[in-house]
């Protein structure tokens, strides 16, 4: 008999409307994958049993009514950047240690108004600062299909729980990559909406301009129905997109025949790993036999974006981060005066790579380099904007590896900022555009190690997307597990 | 010897009296407990956001259109950074390039000498919490800790910057005046400088006559009067000059006013310019200032203190009435009230301005409290008018009303002011003075005026003073011509 771990969410949402099982079933069959497999992993930060189990005990109250909604007793879990009322909030920052918040972020909301049930809390990279999940001040995440590898990051805990199944589903944050490249990394589904689609009311800021919300989930189906929870105008986000919202899972099934797809020339070549171009190649082939149109485009602006991106995202953390200053919440260490209380709790509070973050935007802003920095970074924004406009105007949507390697090992590139920063190559630029792209996966390298596809569209096009995502799905027909969720598991 | 010129440029902070804050939900402050008008968004907590307040945005633009400044289509919000304890964010939400008002100028007046002072711009920011340093000095150096309120933390605060146009310590004064006079019209704020919802920031240099170089500045804080504003500036142009007559130089500072002594003293001294490190807030867009909007603002513009000055003037209040009249507000309706329903306006303005407000002081009571109406001031001019009232008696009578006792000619029925102004029952009294004194009859007709004041007396006091003056003396001079 199949472990209820292993469930997609349409067939868990199933199972429980058919009344095969309930959702304390569920969550209690998740929750014994937690317990097998955290110790390998390191998923969470914190588990919130008594709220989960709350939360599943409505849900089979509802379900017993014939409540139809889509999440109802699905077990997922939150990045811990994403603020939950109670239950503590950390960003895996020691600064934020013990911190709970006395409200609920617009996604929690309406996830708990969807009748989802919050496992918990997941680690990711200091304030979404990395691409490994190794900047956590509570110890790195690491890969269920191989634990000597990283997830990937920042948010590898959502991707990590997702693949061995302590989660059903997870949402993330991505401000240049930090959901696709980590599903690409697990062999799960990332997907990054148009910026505004999903409110950022309760998302603890990286950089304002380019973190959106987004789930993970083990299929492109389960994708959207998590992503369908979570969208919509919220009046507490200024940014928050207030107008027609794209039908996300009406084309699923449609297929890509007639559909124009573009492969991005500047990211499939040099400094792609040649297995996993290999495999993105095949897929092009593959929709293309499918009956799409494919062509290459070439974005020239993109040779830029690494540093454009290395330049705004600072530029916002820094003044993002200032808040954290021991006045008011989290942590504080005191000093002689009110100006070296605030430099200590930032000094202790702060990882290195957050420190080196909030350094680098400072300088970028500061007066008689802002403009060579920062006001060329938004240059380069905007020429990224026109070349995506125009390759648009070609193609429905864009086609590219997720990330240029599969899984990389532990402690690999943490002594070279620069070599982790190139982990977000291929991701990078639709942040910076403010389009949507999702990350499917569609096989495993020579090591049995996941290899991602990513699929970018225009602004508001999450319908084109996952249609071809879903396709991309079905072609790849990719159904391996990691073995860490499917053997019986000795202690580490 | 070098003939100095103080050059003065003003900043002004005034507090919006909206509803919510200016980027959240909470009550703008009404002298709360510390700590109750608070939330997520204006402590600054992790993962909130802010979202403009429209009534603030409405509020500023009053003001902007009142100070006839451009109002800027698309306006950006930028993030000030700078460290301190009272700033949850430790960044201002503020404005820099394209703020909502640009271009604007505001005449005032010191003493029937127009000048018109240049707005550079005015643009829209947030309030920071209130620290109250505890310890002997009461500042934040030497302060054992420090107590932090964040309910003033995100009340909307437009910031009004003049051009370097100012001459004086008179003229600053009357643009701070006129200023505040502006804003309590458009009923945007109270702007109360005692209270903080009004504050200046003085920018002050000196350099010769003639000269087209600015000098070095400082900038004077905690100005809480006009008057005060008025001394520190005044204090501070015979600093400077004092400093460069002697050899000195001035530096590029702080300079905070001391009420007590009489002076200014050392602050921060400014490097350079400080570095904010000002960017675009990524979390709010552009503010779209539509054509439709900006026509409603300035339809809604009422009545400005300097037209309803000069309309009043034109009524015929002399100019002082009209200002006194104008910066008490219900005094100007009740003004207004009256003229229209056919009082004179001049003498309606001086005993508004004179009696009423000696009375409000005197009783410590408000207009409101006294129940003075529009139709006893018309009443009590039509009264006058027709000679039933001396001017005196008037006076007396509209006390009298004041107080409660009725209408004026009840008043002045019941404390037996009525005039005397029948002309047979004067004839009467006047033959009977005559009677009584033919010397002086006969001074008169040999040309010595100097009997008939003392002839006028005697009617009046007979007549217990109700009589009218200027008939009598009429009388008089007529029945003593030979």
């Amino acid at each position: 008999m199949t472990d209820l771990a292993d469930l997609t969410i349409a067939q868990a949402g199933s199972g429980l409307r058919s009344g095969e099982f309930t959702a304390v079933d569920l969550l209690a069959a998740v929750e014994r994958r937690a317990a097998v497999t955290e110790a390998h992993l390191h998923a969470y930060l914190t588990l919130d049993r008594s709220g989960a189990r709350t939360a599943a005990e409505a849900a089979d109250a509802a379900l017993a009514t014939g409540d139809p909604r889509p999440l109802l007793g699905i077990p997922i879990a939150l990045k811990d950047n994403m603020v939950t009322r109670g239950v503590e909030t950390t960003a895996s920052s020691q600064i934020l240690a013990g911190w709970k918040p006395p409200y609920d972020g617009t996604a929690a909301i309406r996830l708990k108004e969807a009748g989802a049930v919050i496992v918990g809390k997941t680690n990711l990279d200091e304030f979404a600062m990395g691409s490994s999940t190794e900047n956590s001040a509570y110890g790195p995440t690491r890969n269920p299909w191989n634990t000597n590898t990283v997830p990937g990051g920042s948010s590898g805990g959502s991707a990590a729980a997702v693949a061995v199944g302590s989660a059903l589903g997870a949402f993330g944050s991505d401000t240049g990559g930090s959901i696709r490249q980590p599903a690409s990394l697990t062999g799960t589904v990332g997907a990054k909406p148009t910026y505004g689609l999903v409110s950022r009311y309760g998302l603890i800021a990286f950089a304002s301009s380019l973190d959106q919300i987004g789930p993970i989930a083990r299929t492109v189906p389960d994708a959207a129905a998590l992503l369908e929870a979570v969208v919509g105008w919220d009046p507490m986000d200024a940014t928050s997109y207030n107008g027609d919202l794209p039908a996300i899972a009406k084309s699923l099934d449609t297929g890509v025949a007639g559909l124009r797809i573009g492969v991005v020339t500047e990211l499939s070549g040099e400094g792609i790993d040649p297995e996993v171009l290999e495999a993105t190649m095949r897929i092009v082939d593959q929709l293309s036999n499918a009956g799409a149109d494919v062509v290459e485009i070439s974005l020239p602006a993109i040779e830029y974006a690494l540093s454009a991106y290395y330049l705004i995202a600072p530029a916002e953390c820094s003044a993002n981060l200032a808040r954290f200053d021991g006045v008011r919440y989290g942590l504080r260490v005191d000093g002689a005066t009110t100006e070296e209380m605030m430099a200590k709790t930032r000094a202790e509070g702060f990882g290195p790579e957050v420190t080196r973050r909030i350094l680098l935007g400072t300088y970028a802003l500061s007066a008689g380099y802002y403009d060579a920095f920062y006001g060329q970074a938004q240059r380069v924004r905007t020429l990224l904007r026109n070349d995506f406009a125009s390759a648009y105007g070609r193609v429905d949507v864009l086609v590219s590896p997720t990330s240029p390697t599969t899984a990389f090992e532990v402690g690999a590139k943490t002594a070279d900022p620069l070599t982790m920063y190139f982990a977000d190559i291929c991701t990078i630029a639709t942040n910076l555009a403010g389009d949507p792209a999702i990350s499917v996966p569609i096989g495993l390298d020579d090591a049995g190690l996941p290899i991602g596809f990513q699929i970018m569209a225009p602004a508001l096009g999450e319908e084109v997307m996952f249609r071809v995502a879903a396709e991309v799905e079905r072609l790849a027909a990719f159904t391996e597990r990691p073995r860490l969720a499917t053997s019986k598991v000795v202690a580490p | 010897m070098t003939e100095w010129e103080a050059v003065i440029g003003i900043e002004t902070h005034v507090e919006l009296q909206t509803k919510s804050k200016m980027f959240c939900g909470c009550l703008v402050d009404s002298g709360d407990e510390p700590n109750t008008a608070v939330c997520p968004v204006c402590l600054a907590l992790p993962g909130a956001l802010p979202v403009p307040n429209k009534e603030a945005i409405e509020g500023i633009l009053s003001i902007g259109d009142a100070l006839e400044c451009t109002l800027i289509e698309d306006s950006l919000f930028y993030r000030k950074n700078y460290f301190y304890p009272d700033l949850p964010k430790n960044y201002q939400i503020s404005q820099y390039t394209f703020p909502l008002c640009l271009d604007g100028r505001l005449a005032v007046d010191v003493d029937g000498e127009p000048t018109m002072v240049g707005i550079t711009r005015v643009h829209m920011e947030e309030d920071t919490g209130k620290s109250t340093h505890i310890g002997e000095s009461g500042r934040i150096h030497g302060a054992d800790h420090t107590l932090l309120d964040f309910n003033r933390a995100g009340v909307p605060l437009v910031e009004v910057v003049s051009e370097p146009d100012i001459r004086s310590p008179e003229q600053a004064r009357a643009y701070g005046a006129e200023l505040q006079r502006v804003v309590r019209a458009l009923g945007v704020s109270d702007a109360r400088l005692e209270e903080g919802s009004m504050r200046f920031d003085v920018n002050v240099s000196v350099r010769p006559v003639g000269s087209d170089v600015l000098g070095t500045r400082t900038e004077v804080k905690n100005v809480n009067s006009l008057r005060s504003m008025q001394r520190a500036i005044a204090y501070e142009i015979t600093r400077q000059i004092e400093v460069l007559e002697n050899g000195g130089s001035i530096h590029l500072e702080t300079r905070h006013w001391d009420e007590s002594k009489g002076a200014t003293r050392s602050g921060r001294t400014k490097e350079g310019s400080e570095d904010y490190r000002y960017f675009q807030d990524p979390d709010l867009l552009p503010l779209h200032i539509d054509e439709a909007w900006r026509k409603r603002v300035h339809e809604r513009r009422p009545e400005l203190p300097a037209a309803k000055r000069a309309r009043y003037a034109a009524l015929g209040a002399d100019p002082r009435t009209a200002e006194l009249l104008v910066d008490a507000g219900d005094l100007a309706a009740l003004f207004e009230a009256a003229v229209s329903a056919g009082a004179e306006p001049r003498t309606v303005g001086i005993w508004l301005t004179g009696e009423v407000v000696a009375y409000l002081r005197r009783e410590n009571v408000t207009l409101d409290e006294t129940g003075l109406s529009a139709d006893s001031l018309v009443e009590l001019a039509q009264m006058t008018g027709a000679g039933d009232l001396s001017a005196t008696a008037a006076k007396e009578v509209l006390n009298g009303v004041l107080a409660g006792e009725g209408t004026p000619s009840q008043v002045a029925e019941s404390r037996d002011l009525l005039q005397i102004s029948d002309a047979s029952t004067i004839e009467t009294e006047v033959m009977a003075v005559l009677d009584q004194h033919p010397d002086a009859i006969e001074k008169i007709r040999d040309g010595d005026a100097k009997p008939i004041g003392f002839l006028v007396g005697q009617v009046m006091r007979a007549t217990g003073g109700k009589a009218d003056p200027r008939m009598v003396q009429d009388l008089i001079r007529r029945k003593t011509q030979a």
